[in-house]
C-alpha cells in the first residue's frame, strides 16, 4: 500500500517535468503538422501543376538546407558561402550542357559542349568538391567570426566570377537553353518525372547526411562544434574533419545547383547573390541546427512562404519579394529570442 | 576529513605494494626522498621537462622550468593563479609555444603535434572538465579512445572504465549536460583513461566541486594510480588535499619552480606561506 502511494507521489512529482518535456517536443511536432498541412492545402487548392513546381523547388532548397546544416549545425561553422557552390554546380552543368540557338549568342564566340546532363552532373559535383577542398584548406586557419567574414568573401568572389568570366558564364546575360536530363535517349521532359528525379537526389543527400551524422565521424563533428581544442587532445585533427565535411557539403550544394540549372533551363548570376546564402542560413537556423528533419521542414516552410506571398490579396507584385524577406526576418528574430535552437534543433547558434 | 584519512590509508597500502616489490630499502628511499635524486640512479624519468620556457607575447608563462616525473609516481603541481601550472601540461601536449628547452618522453624528445601525443600514451584531462555536453556519456568516453583501431579493444576499455566508475555505466545513455559537476569530472577522468595512458595529466580536477566531492575525486585519483598503474601529474589548487595523496610536489610561482619535494618537505618548509600568503597581489 505504502509502496503504491510512494510510486504515485513519485509519478506526480515527475509530472511537471514530463509536461515541460512534452511541451518542448511539442513545438517540433506542432510545426511539422502546421507546415505539412499548409503545404497540402495549398497544393490541393492550386492544382497538380503548381504542386509539382512547389515540390521541385522544395527539393532543391531542401538539398541546400540539409547540406548546409552538416557544416553549420553539426560542425558549427557559420558559412555564408554556400551559395558559391550552389552557383558552381549550376554553372558547370549550364556551361557543359547548353546548346543555344545561334541568335541567342549575339555573334559572340562561345564554346559549346552540348554534353548530356548526366555527363555534366558528376563533373559539376566533383568541381565543387575540388574548389571546396582548395578553399577549405585556406579556411581551416579561420574560426568563428573571422570564418563568417571569409565565407562572405568567398560568396562575393564566386558571384563576381559568374558576372565577369564571360567566356564561360556569359556574364549578366546568363546561359540559356539548358536541356532537361536524358537517359539512354529518353528525355525527362515531364514535370512529374523531373520531380521524381529531384526527390531521388534529395533522398540520396538526406541518406548520406543521416549516415554521416549517426556515424562516429558525425560524433567527432559534434565534438568539434563544442570544443575544437579539446578534441585534438584525444587524437583528432579537427581541421581534417572540418575540411571533410566542408567538401561533402559543398558537393551536395553543387548537386542542388545542377538540378536548378536543368530545371529552370536558364542560369544567371542573380540566382547566386549573397542574400540567397543568408536566406539559406536563416532556413537552417529556423528549422533547427543539427536536425536534418528541421532543415527539410525549414525548406518546405520557406518555399511555401516564397510561393504563398504571391497569392496574398491586395499585395502589389513588386513588393512580394520584400514581404517575404520581412516575414522571414521577423520569424528569425522571434525564434532567436524565444527558441534559439530553432524549431527542431538541439543546439543554439 | 574522513575521506582524506582513507586516502592516506590507500597511500600507505600503495607504499606497501612498492615495498613488497622493491624491497624494504627502496621503500625507505622513496619515503625519505631526496625522492627524484635518489631514483635517478635506478630509473629514468618517464616524462621530463628540461629548462622549458613559454612566452605568450610579452607574458612569460614558463621561465626555464624543469620537471621530472618517474614511472608510477603521483606528482602534484601547485601554485597560485597564473603561476604556469596549466602551461606545463600544455607544453607536454604540444599546445604551448615552447621557446627554450625540451620535453622528453621515455627519454625521447617529444615534439609531436597535439593529436599525436595521445597515441604515445599521454592523456590530458583539461582544466574545466570540458566534456562534450551534447553527446551522451558513452559517446564522450568513446571519443577518448577512438584512436584505438581495434573495436574489440575499444569496447574492452569502455567496459573497464565503466567498471571503475559505476556512475558512468548507470548514466551511459544520458547527455553529459545532465550530469552534476562531480559526475562530469568522473566522466572527464574516464574519458582520459580510455586511451589506456601511461601518464595522466590532470588539470585541476577538483575545481568548483563541493568539498565532499573533492575528497572523492582525490580518492579516485589514488585508485587510478593503484588500479591501472598510471603515472599521474596532478595540477591542484587544493594544496592540503593534493599533498595528502601525492608522492612529490612542485610549487610553481611566477612561471618558475619555487620548490620541489615530498609532502613532508613541503609542509616543513615555509614555501607555502611564502608563495600563497606572502604576496599582496594574490587574493587566493
Ligand atoms: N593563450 C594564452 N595567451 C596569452 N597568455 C596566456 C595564454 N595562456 C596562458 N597565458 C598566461 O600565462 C600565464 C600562466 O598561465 P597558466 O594557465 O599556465 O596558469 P595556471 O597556473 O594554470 O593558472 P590557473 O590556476 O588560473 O589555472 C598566465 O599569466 C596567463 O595569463
Ligand atoms: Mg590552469
Amino acid at each position: 500500500m505504502q509502496i503504491r502511494q510512494q510510486a504515485i507521489s513519485r509519478a506526480l512529482s515527475q509530472l511537471p517535468q514530463a509536461l515541460l518535456l512534452s511541451l518542448r517536443n511539442h513545438l517540433e511536432i506542432w510545426a511539422t503538422v502546421v507546415v505539412v498541412l499548409a503545404a497540402a492545402s495549398f497544393m490541393l487548392s492550386r492544382g497538380t501543376g503548381f504542386s509539382i513546381t512547389l515540390m521541385t523547388v522544395f527539393a532543391i532548397w531542401a538539398m541546400l538546407a540539409v547540406s548546409l546544416n552538416l557544416v553549420l549545425g553539426y560542425t558549427g561553422l557559420l558559412s555564408v558561402g554556400h551559395v558559391g557552390f550552389y552557383g558552381i554546380g549550376a554553372y558547370t552543368v549550364a556551361a557543359l550542357t547548353a546548346n543555344p540557338r545561334q541568335e541567342l549568342l549575339e555573334g559572340e564566340i562561345i564554346q559549346i559542349f552540348a554534353w548530356p546532363f548526366f555527363a555534366a552532373l558528376p563533373v559539376a559535383v566533383a568541381l565543387c568538391g575540388v574548389v571546396a577542398f582548395v578553399v577549405g584548406v585556406a579556411f581551416s586557419r579561420f574560426r568563428d567570426d573571422v570564418y563568417v567574414l571569409v565565407s562572405f568573401g568567398f560568396a562575393i568572389i564566386a558571384y563576381n566570377v559568374f558576372v565577369n568570366w564571360q567566356w564561360v558564364t556569359r556574364g549578366p546575360f546568363g546561359i540559356h537553353q539548358i536541356p532537361k536530363p536524358a537517359i539512354f535517349g529518353y528525355t525527362i521532359n515531364d514535370d512529374l518525372e523531373f520531380l521524381v528525379l529531384t526527390l531521388a537526389f534529395l533522398a540520396i543527400v538526406v541518406g548520406i547526411s543521416w549516415l554521416i551524422v549517426t556515424s562516429s565521424f558525425g560524433r567527432v563533428l559534434k565534438a568539434v562544434r563544442e570544443d575544437e581544442d579539446a578534441i585534438e587532445v584525444f587524437g583528432y585533427r579537427s581541421s581534417r574533419y572540418k575540411l571533410a565535411i566542408w567538401v561533402i557539403s559543398a558537393m551536395m550544394a553543387g548537386l542542388a545547383g545542377a538540378m536548378l540549372a536543368t530545371y529552370t533551363s536558364f542560369v544567371d548570376p542573380n540566382s547566386f547573390i549573397l542574400l540567397e546564402s543568408i536566406l539559406l542560413v536563416a532556413i537552417v537556423i529556423l528549422g533547427g541546427l543539427a536536425s536534418i528533419w528541421g532543415s527539410l521542414l525549414g525548406a518546405l516552410a520557406f518555399v511555401l512562404l516564397e510561393e504563398g506571398v504571391r497569392f496574398v490579396p491586395f499585395l502589389p507584385p513588386e513588393h512580394v519579394g520584400q514581404v517575404r524577406q520581412i516575414i522571414l526576418g521577423t520569424l528569425l528574430v522571434l525564434l532567436m529570442l524565444f527558441r534559439p535552437q530553432g524549431v527542431a534543433g538541439r543546439f543554439k547558434l | 576529513m574522513g575521506a582524506l584519512t582513507r586516502c592516506s590509508t590507500i597511500r600507505r597500502s600503495l607504499r606497501h605494494i612498492w615495498a613488497t616489490e622493491d624491497g624494504e630499502k627502496n621503500m625507505t628511499a622513496r619515503d625519505q626522498h631526496g625522492g627524484a635524486q635518489q631514483q635517478v640512479s635506478t630509473a629514468l624519468p618517464l616524462l621530463e621537462l628540461s629548462d622549458v620556457s613559454v612566452h605568450y607575447g610579452a607574458v612569460v608563462a614558463l621561465d626555464h622550468v624543469s620537471v621530472q616525473i618517474y614511472p608510477g609516481e603521483v606528482v602534484s603541481l601547485m601554485g597560485p593563479n597564473g603561476a604556469g601550472k596549466s602551461t606545463v601540461l600544455k607544453a607536454v601536449m604540444g599546445m604551448a609555444p615552447v621557446s627554450t628547452g625540451t620535453v622528453r618522453w621515455h627519454n625521447d624528445i617529444l615534439a609531436s603535434p597535439t593529436h599525436e601525443i595521445v597515441k604515445r600514451g599521454i592523456s590530458l584531462v583539461p582544466q574545466g572538465r570540458r566534456v562534450f555536453t551534447h553527446l551522451n556519456v558513452e559517446e564522450n568516453l568513446e571519443l577518448g579512445g577512438m584512436h584505438v583501431r581495434d573495436a574489440a579493444e575499444r569496447s574492452r576499455r569502455l567496459d573497464a572504465v565503466m567498471e571503475f566508475f559505476p556512475i558512468l555505466r548507470q548514466k551511459r545513455r544520458d547527455p553529459a549536460s545532465a550530469m552534476s559537476g562531480g559526475q562530469q569530472q568522473m566522466l572527464a577522468l574516464g574519458r582520459g583513461l580510455m586511451s589506456s595512458p601511461e601518464i595522466l595529466l590532470l588539470d585541476e580536477p577538483t575545481l568548483g566541486l563541493a568539498p565532499i566531492i573533492v575528497s572523492e575525486v582525490f580518492q579516485r585519483v589514488t585508485e587510478i594510480s593503484k588500479t591501472f598503474g598510471t603515472t599521474i601529474v596532478l595540477v591542484e589548487h587544493n594544496i592540503r588535499g593534493a599533498l595528502s595523496i601525492v608522492d612529490r610536489g612542485y610549487i610553481l610561482d611566477k612561471a618558475r619552480v619555487a620548490f620541489e619535494g615530498t609532502p613532508k618537505e613541503i609542509e616543513d618548509s615555509d614555501i607555502l606561506t611564502q608563495v600563497f600568503l606572502g604576496r599582496e597581489d594574490n587574493e587566493e
